[in-house]
């Protein structure tokens, strides 16, 4: 396996385990190649990236400018205000403008679930979801994987526990999908108002106790909580909702002894998880973001080369 | 002007849960006389005398679709009544029975009145308006409903749009009672239904797509059999989907509660899998449910629960489909499909028979409307549509005579095809 199957990057849905194995064993690379001081290779010379954001974000949108510009690769941007967006152009046509100016790699995120499947046939580019709706967020998977596997030397046999609103949450999803292609396990664990339906179906462990989630697991990952969900009524109150579904420390200390603290970001402190434990010796969620640039410069770098072949 | 039909297969329609016996005796080997556009007693053959051999076809009375979108005033880009009713006649329909939402909205006789003038114009097909409920289908005020039925609605609803409230839809049917109409109800509790795309189950979980769940159209046709119940008053509900709505229907029939339903060929063809990989032309409202639905709505045709099978043909333009599956527009057309499918799903399948299809597509949308159309009788309008069963066809949406393409069935193989349409004795159709 030295080559990526598609030309575009969806979702952990549509990648094999040994794809993912590649991905991961190029980011080892990455990261060593980010941080040898000197960050500039010649992977991506005379190739450009354009991030068209439809959602706010400043870890992911920086993190794959970044990659890019790492390895070479020409960047540019497009959000929805300042843009043609606002003037109400459609996704396919906004896309099919940046396609026509010899793009190589569209990276974009937007608040609809298959909004990157939809154009990924009708572009010439690469698709990269950076987040779509509920859906899939892949890079954000691939560095969770990819921190797991730095910390703990594997990703099979694992006990991961992913603790928060878990219905709206595309981390949870690519997750899931990929854990379980390498052979882990994963138990959510959130407020019912926050659960899918029919979840267990997919092969997640649902636990209605944080506690049962938590108990034994190997990585323990907290999820943003999206504030104007207590409007939307999924859940009462803040105190309410980090009594019951918080990371605290207690609820930590019944992982194993050794479990990582992963939080994808923006973490809402005393929410979803109190600082004390944000900034606890188990926590690896800044690691997390060195480790998203590591991946972003392997995908890119793979897709590239499937590109050209 | 006179017809002869000669050498046909009639097919009258039977009672649900008839014996094969009884079902049987609904097919009959004879000749169909027509003339001045209505049935007739036999007459000899003269040279004016239009005459079809109809050797190893069935003769149906012409199909009515009581459920259908023809866009017309206000969205002729997506279909007017001369393309619908063109497409209508293509599907073996020569009636189809209008919903209201269209702009402006059909909510008084104005609108009804150019409906009739435009489709005795230039439509193909009968077309029967139905009134909106409330003015503007806003759910607020009832509508003129005796000025729209002078104008020729034959019923009332406010489709696309639930009637919002329990105290408006009473107002409704207890003022439409007044003037003999029935109120056709769109079941769905918007705040369950939480603005979803699909239908709630494992596919929406893993697709990350809001979904609908079945409880947000059971509550409302629960809703709507306890008012029947109370008023004693007739209503029916549009395209049921859920298994466990044809069981609120079931017991409620057997209570004796005055309820019809309909339901459509996607409920009883498709599951949400279509939707998988974000095909929008699956997207539908109500939504595709589960295979367990599917039985269920089948169930239903065969023992009768069920009433009619009608369309909810919904054209809509590529610009409204070829997008984000969360974006597009909900709908699917359905004249050209709905006879091959019910016949290929239901009667090759040995689950209804003709003589099933010809009450549930046409005996039962006449009465639900109480018209005279909907048999063979002689001294009634000659509106017939004649079923070649020994073709088969591949669906071929770009084909299609509706202005607009979105069908999910492009592609498919189905059983039957449409000989001819015969509206008031006069051939519209021939194929």
């Amino acid at each position: 396996m030295t080559k990526l199957r598609s030309k575009d990057l969806l979702g952990m849905q549509q990648l094999e385990a040994d794809e993912i194995n590649l991905i991961l064993d190029t980011a080892r690379t990455m990261k060593q190649i980010m941080q040898s001081g000197n960050k500039k290779t010649a992977h991506l010379q005379g190739k450009s990236a354009i991030t068209l954001f439809y959602e706010n974000s400043t870890r992911t949108r920086l993190s794959f400018e970044n990659a890019a510009k790492y390895m070479g690769c020409n960047t540019g941007s497009i959000s929805t205000s300042g843009s043609s967006i606002q003037k109400g152009e459609s996704l396919l046509d906004t896309a099919v403008t940046i396609d026509r100016m010899a793009t190589d790699f569209i990276v974009i995120r937007h608040p609809h679930a298959g909004a990157p499947h939809y154009l990924a046939p009708r572009v010439n580019a690469s698709i990269i979801n950076a987040g779509d709706g509920m859906n899939e967020h892949p890079t954000q998977s691939l560095l969770d994987l990819y921190t797991m596997r730095d910390k703990l030397g594997r990703l099979d046999g694992l006990k991961v526990a992913i603790i928060g609103d878990i219905s709206h949450s595309r981390v949870a999803r690519s997750n899931l999908w990929a854990l379980k292609k390498l052979g882990s396990e994963v138990y959510v664990s959130g407020p019912g108002t926050m659960l899918p339906v029919q979840f267990a179906q997919t092969g997640a462990h649902v636990c209605h106790r944080v506690a049962d989630a938590v108990e034994g697991a190997d990585v323990v990952m907290g999820l943003r909580i999206q504030l104007e969900r207590q409007e939307a009524g999924l859940f009462p109150s803040v105190p309410e909702y980090s009594r019951f579904y918080g990371i605290s420390p207690e609820v930590l200390r019944l992982a194993k002894p050794q479990a990582l603290l992963m939080h994808p970001g923006p973490a809402n402190h005393g929410v979803e998880l109190p600082t004390e434990v944000y900034n606890c010796d188990q926590s690896v969620i800044s690691e997390q973001v060195t480790n998203g640039v590591a991946v972003r410069m392997a995908v890119l770098y793979l897709l590239n080369i499937r590109r050209n072949s | 002007m006179k017809l002869i039909i000669k050498n046909a297969t009639t097919v009258r329609p039977c009672q649900a849960g008839a014996s094969p016996q009884e079902q049987q005796d609904c097919l009959r080997q004879e000749t169909v006389y027509i003339q001045d556009g209505l049935f007739s007693q036999a007459f000899a053959e003269d040279p004016d005398t239009l005459v079809i051999d109809a050797r190893g076809l069935h003769v149906l009375p012409g199909l009515i679709d009581a459920h259908a979108h023809l866009r017309d005033p206000g969205f002729e880009y997506k279909e007017d009544i001369e393309s619908g009713t063109a497409s209508a006649a293509r599907g073996g329909f020569t009636t189809v029975a209008c919903m209201p939402n269209t702009s402006p909205v059909c909510d008084n006789e104005t609108v009804v009145r150019y409906i009739k003038d435009k489709a005795a114009r230039v439509g193909t097909v009968n077309v029967w308006p139905i009134g909106a409920a409330s003015k503007g289908q806003k759910g607020q005020q009832i509508t003129e409903i005796g000025l729209m039925k002078e104008a020729g609605i034959v019923a009332v609803s406010d489709d696309g749009a639930p009637v919002s409230t329990a105290d408006l839809m009473r107002k409704a049917m207890t003022y439409a009672a007044d003037f003999n109409l029935t109120v056709l109800d769109h079941c769905e509790d918007k705040s369950l239904a939480h603005g979803g795309a699909m239908n709630e189950g494992y596919n929406s979980t893993v697709m990350g797509v809001q979904g609908i769940p079945t409880a947000a159209e059971d509550i409302m046709i629960a809703r709507d059999i306890i008012l029947a119940e109370y008023l004693e008053l007739p209503v029916h509900i549009c395209h049921v989907s859920t298994s466990s709505g044809v069981e609120l229907i079931r017991q409620a029939k057997a209570r004796g509660v005055k309820v019809t339903c309909e339901t459509c060929p996607h409920y009883f063809t498709l599951t949400d899998d279509a939707c998988l990989g974000f095909n929008t032309l699956a997207r539908v409202n109500p939504p595709l449910r589960r295979p367990k639905d599917v039985a269920a709505i089948i169930e239903g045709l065969a023992d009768g629960t069920i009433d009619i099978i009608a369309t909810d043909h919904a054209p809509h333009h590529q610009d409204e489909k070829d997008l984000e599956f969360d974006q597009a527009a909900n709908g699917m057309i359905g004249f050209e499909t709905a006879w091959q499918l019910a016949y290929t799903k239901l009667v090759k399948t040995n689950q209804l028979s003709l003589a099933d299809l010809a009450r549930v597509m046409s005996q039962a949308p006449n009465q639900l409307f109480k018209q005279d159309r909907g048999s063979l009788t002689i001294g009634r309008p000659a509106d017939i549509t004649i079923i070649d069963l020994s073709r088969r066809v591949t669906v071929d949406r770009f084909k299609m005579r509706s202005r607009s393409k979105n069908s999910p069935y492009h592609g498919m193989s189905v059983d039957s095809d449409i000989a001819y349409t015969i509206v008031g004795g006069k051939v519209v159709y021939h194929g």
